[in-house]
């Protein structure tokens, strides 16, 4: 079978098919895998036990585990808009034609120059980032950065867009298992049983876990349960189905896989759950650690079970020559599946002096040699592993012999994976006869009913053996081993890593605790031990252990990092799912739209809406069409699509009442045919939202609100009315949508409206300020005499779905007169020339209308609106407050938006004090100079002052003070 | 991601459905108040580690207001109640009875009308 691979076993793998063979590419070259391979352990089948370099020294790296945990053998998968980076081997399925490539190495995997790191790891110590940031400043700039910038980050991002499909799912469920292996099999047989509905839901493409792998007649148990469990209708069986957060509330994320790295399925590539589950069951087993010995990381380095995992799953052999490593007995189960597989275990190094438990004794009766009371000295060898020196476990180093070998497999233990339990409170308690955190039953995670929402079972819980499900046989107490050999060299710790991914080792920590990080967060983040896919799976107890050893407390003191969903990385189309390109947020569109962009109006959003910004013409540029659009109206007449104005109904006996608590001004006098401008602020007194509102009858008005305004300031409304003053009988309705509106402006508005007929639109029968209700061009109509820009207009609304009817008549009746669309920008500006605020413009949340010269809207008669109160607070009244004046450019350039006008002096940082700044600044067609506005302290009483406005560099401007109301100060061009 | 039940609809609204608004049974404070029922009034707000009354608006639903009773420690939920409700009801109380005995409340929950505010609840 040497087609597959010169490191495929003659027989065995439980998983795979060696009928069905796959060939894929892993940096440029060609291999063969089976159906049922991993990438992993097809890549090891190949001999290519060096699949990547590490984060920070670029070292050599091959995988340590064969599941979810694995740091080191993360790859570059797939190609153009398929591309992903930092996948894990030993979790993708092997799929023929697959194209990999090897990360964070250059020019290649075996010569990567960034490995020159490895030799300066003296430089790289524990915070080295923090420190090199600090001083001195050209050495960073000059010497590191370039560095850094070239090695930072794992992988590389995708350039092109992900083309596959994502969805999202939800589901309702009573019990959800997480974890296929004998202890999840079980609880959701006996959920089952319950007749509870159940769902099951395994990482892996297999149900059983280690069972069997790890007991003689695990398989069988296995699939008695399974049988049971595919008979129960009210149970669920998920494979390839990733619990990656439980949340508030049973909240739990699951991530299916359905067509991963087959992208021809034609279906989904991801299925991401979101599942309320009544209850969660936490199977996730456990986790074998790693020993800290000199030069664990060596290519050829695993976790016992990793090894015995690629052997009996994938019958495939990482190395021939075997050495055993282990502070425990269940490490031994690895010697017996080695030599099983006819490989040569050239010893089992047991750090315990004595190793008397079932699974030793087994080892020795096959002749195998044990050293009890021994240790690892160090690897020979850098890409891989040559031979490995042996030591007294409780001495600092002196070896004692060396044996040729290319394979370690070492065990320093488990770790329950607890990673669920925690994410959302559930309590960990230490046990030191067990050597590990395990869930604490009695403070559990809980739900909206204050009793446990989760709970866990087998190893996840604790119960390391399962022996009860498993039938395994009892084993002896581990030792702890937190470095190895116990009294190990200052230099050994160099080469001991604690997190390979990120390449902390042994003496980082030991540095981080000497330099006073006690606390295990702040030392997670000093030398980035767990972070990124790790989360603290592989690394987490033996650093916390080492930290602990350093500061000279037990382990429980010191504490453990908090865990965070997701489990494993969680890919962002699955996040996404359908909300991507035209899904991902619905537009809003005016009746009136079409037309707009048959016109080739230029949008901009607006809120949810999309408002044509201007109408470009021919190779117009927008400066130039907003221009011609301003002169047009201002000369003869315009049309903006009003539609986006909010428009609010507020009916009832104490509708008026309830309007002046609203606004600042009076609405319960306006006489019905009247409109009034009107503010709102909000109760710490700043100025929110503001717009026209009409009184339609004795209880009904029609409030308009800003564009963006109108569901924000229903919702305000509909807050004080259900939530202060219920008893108050007001009735509110956001019709919006339900009209179409458009402003008629300038000169020769009333003559364009009077040509289309069906109302007397006459400054007697519709005077300014005033409204009524008719029939323009044969459409219901109601009609507004009301001006933003200065000039005569009419706001004309009809009903939503004869919009268009009444925009296409009004451009047909007004061709000789030249009427003009005209977009937002103008908007914007010719309501600037006549000084009128604009809400987002001239406020920013922190200003009151008392600092716009608003004083004119706020009743002096009212004893109460929203607001009041709070613009009574001294800092309200303050007379210091900046406030509205107009800004004159001085050398005829447009002034900077948001740039501030400089004082005499500088604050208590050095900086220059500052007494202003520019809210709104255009080039003014009309004038044919620029314009501005802006907040400057005592601004009103210091007309024609100058100010400067500094504009980055040797840059500045400057501007005199003036009047804000820059074209037609009386007012008399909006009477027509 | 909390559930809550809105008292209106019934519904048992996910989180993305609602729309918070902090805390609940505040007594507003308007013109001829003195500054610091004011301040207390704007900015003032318990925060506790545990039992907790507050606003949420089935913003996504119905569009009403309603209380929620709450654990912010455990999250667990012992009541919704209508927004037009001056004081949390007597069946919410007995809820946070029966999980924390010891509990109770800063305000008189027999009464049908406020008569002033309940203590702590504007400190
Ligand atoms: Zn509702």
């Amino acid at each position: 079978m040497t087609q597959t691979g010169p490191f495929r076993l003659p027989r065995g793998g439980r998983l795979i098919d060696r009928a069905y063979q796959l060939p894929f590419r892993f940096d440029g070259r060609q291999m063969r895998g089976v159906a049922g391979d991993t990438l992993a352990s097809a890549l090891l089948a190949n001999g290519q036990l060096m699949m990547g370099r590490s984060f920070k020294y670029h070292r050599p790296r091959g995988p340590i585990a064969s599941g979810a945990e694995e740091p080191n053998a993360l790859l570059g998968l797939g190609q153009g808009g398929r591309f992903e980076p930092n996948q894990r081997a030993t979790t993708t399925p092997l799929v023929g034609g697959m194209v990999t490539a090897s990360q964070n190495a250059w020019p290649s995997l075996n010569a990567d120059i960034g490995a020159v790191n490895n030799w300066l790891y003296r430089f790289f110590p524990a915070g080295f980032y923090y420190k090199t940031f600090m001083h001195p400043r050209p050495f960073w700039k000059h010497v590191f950065e370039p560095i850094i910038r070239r090695s930072a980050g794992l992988g590389k991002a995708p350039t092109e867009a992900d083309p596959d499909k994502y969805e999202q799912a939800y589901a309702h469920v009573d019990v959800v298992v997480v974890g296929g292996g004998i202890a999840g099999l079980t609880a959701a047989r006996d959920a089952g049983r319950d007749g509870k509905s159940v769902w099951l839901v395994e990482q892996t493409p297999h149900f059983g876990g280690r069972t069997p792998t790890d007991h003689a007649d695990g398989q069988s148990r296995v699939d008695a349960l399974l049988a049971e469990l595919r008979g129960m209708e009210n149970v669920t069986l998920r494979r390839a189905t990733q619990a990656t957060g439980l949340y508030d509330h049973g909240y739990l994320l699951v991530r299916e896989s359905l067509a991963d790295h087959d992208p021809n399925a034609g279906i989904p590539r991801q299925r991401l759950w979101r599942i309320r589950a009544g209850h969660v069951v936490v199977a996730t087993g456990a986790l074998e650690r790693p020993l800290s010995f000199a030069g664990n990381d060596v290519p050829g380095v695993m976790l016992a079970s990793a090894l015995r995992d690629y052997i009996d799953l994938y019958g495939v052999a990482p190395g021939r020559r075997i050495v055993v490593v282990t502070n425990n007995d269940d490490a031994y189960r690895t010697a017996l599946a080695a030599l099983d597989a006819g490989l040569k275990v050239v010893a089992v190094i047991d750090a315990r002096s004595t190793a008397d438990g079932a699974l030793p004794a087994a080892v020795r009766a096959r002749g195998l040699r044990v050293l009890t009371g021994s240790a690892i000295a160090g690897i020979k060898g850098g890409h891989a592993v040559e031979a490995v020196k042996i030591c007294a476990h409780s001495g600092s180093g002196q070896v004692t012999e060396t044996v040729d070998a290319d394979c370690v497999a070492m065990s320093g233990g488990w770790s329950p994976v607890v990673h669920l339990w925690s994410h959302c409170g559930g309590k960990l308690n230490w046990s030191d006869a067990q050597t590990m955190f395990a869930p604490d039953p009695s403070r559990p995670p809980t739900g909206a009913d204050g009793n446990a929402m989760a709970s866990c079972a087998g190893a996840a819980a604790g119960d390391l053996l399962a022996a009860e499900l498993t039938g395994a046989q009892a084993e002896s107490a581990l030792m702890p081993v937190w470095v190895m050999p116990a009294h190990a060299t200052r230099k050994m710790k160099f080469k001991m890593w604690l997190d390979f991914q990120n390449d902390v080792k042994v003496s980082d920590v030991e540095l981080a605790a000497q330099e006073g990080y006690h606390s295990v967060e702040h030392t997670k983040r000093y030398t980035t031990l767990g972070m990124a896919t790790d989360q603290g799976k592989v690394s987490n107890i033996n650093g916390l252990a080492v930290l602990s050893k350093a500061l000279n407390q037990p382990i429980p003191a010191t504490g453990t990092t908090t865990f965070r969903p997701p489990y494993t990385p969680l890919t962002l189309g699955a996040i996404a799912a359908e909300a991507r390109g035209e899904t991902f947020l619905p537009l809003r569109k005016t009746p009136m739209h079409g037309w707009h962009e048959a016109q080739g109006a230029f949008f901009e959003p607006v809120g949810h809406w999309r408002r044509p910004y201007c109408y470009p013409k021919g190779g117009e540029s927008h400066g130039d069409a907003v221009a011609r659009e301003i002169r047009a109206v201002r000369a003869s007449v315009g049309t903006l699509d009003a539609s986006t104005l909010g428009k609010i109904i507020v009916k009832g006996p104490d509708a008026g009442k309830f309007l002046d608590m609203m606004y600042t001004g009076m609405m319960s006098s306006l006489p019905i045919g009247k409109c009034r401008y009107g503010l709102i602020c909000n109760e710490n007194g700043f100025l929110i939202d503001d717009g026209v509102a009409a009184r339609l009858s004795d209880d009904t008005w029609l409030v308009h609100t800003t564009t963006g305004g109108a569901e924000r300031m229903h919702g305000h409304f509909e807050d004080w009315l259900q939530c202060e003053w219920w008893d108050w009988k007001v009735w509110t309705a956001n019709v919006t949508e339900q009209w179409a509106q458009v402003a008629v402006v300038g000169p020769k508005a009333r003559m364009l409206l009077e040509r289309l007929g069906g109302m007397d639109l006459s400054a007697e029968a519709l005077p300014f300020m005033g409204w009524a209700e008719g029939q323009v061009a044969g459409i219901p109509a109601r009609v507004y005499r009301i001006s933003f820009s200065g000039e005569l207009s009419f706001e004309v609304a009809v009903p939503a779905n004869r919009g268009l009817e009444l925009w296409e008549k009004l451009h047909e009746a007004g061709r000789d007169l030249d009427v003009t669309p005209y977009g937002t920008e103008a908007m914007h500006v010719m309501r600037a020339e006549k000084g009128f605020i604009m809400i987002g413009d001239e406020t920013d949340g922190t200003v009151i209308p008392q600092d716009l010269g608003m004083s004119w809207a706020i009743s002096k008669k009212k004893s109460d609106y929203i607001g009041k109160r709070a613009q009574e607070r001294s800092h309200m009244t303050d007379p210091g407050r900046w406030k509205l004046v107009g800004l004159e450019s001085l050398d005829g350039r447009v002034l900077p938006d948001g740039v501030y006008a400089v004082d005499e002096g500088v604050n208590a940082n050095g900086q220059r004090k500052v007494q202003g700044r520019v809210t709104s600044t255009y080039l003014s067609p009309t004038l044919d100079r620029p314009i501005a506005m802006g907040l400057v302290r005592h601004g009103p009483q210091r007309m024609g002052e100058v100010l400067e406005f500094p504009a980055g560099g040797q840059d500045s401007y400057k501007a005199r003070i003036v009047d804000p109301v820059f074209y037609d100060k009386e007012g008399s061009r909006a009477n027509g | 991601m909390l559930t809550l039940t809105c008292p209106y609809c019934g519904i048992a609204a996910e989180e993305t459905e609602l729309q918070p608004g902090g805390e609940a049974h505040l007594k507003r404070f308007g013109p001829g108040s003195s500054d610091a029922e004011f301040e207390a009034y704007l900015f003032a707000r318990r925060n506790p580690k545990g039992v907790h009354f507050e606003r949420w608006r089935h913003a996504y639903g119905c569009g009403k207001w309603f209380m929620a009773a709450r654990d912010t420690a455990t999250l667990q939920v012992y009541g919704t109640y209508k927004a037009q409700t001056p004081f949390p009801t007597p069946e919410i109380v007995a809820a946070i009875q029966h999980r924390h005995p010891q509990w109770r409340p800063d305000f008189d929950a027999t009464s049908p009308t406020p008569t002033s505010a309940p203590e702590g609840l504007t400190q």
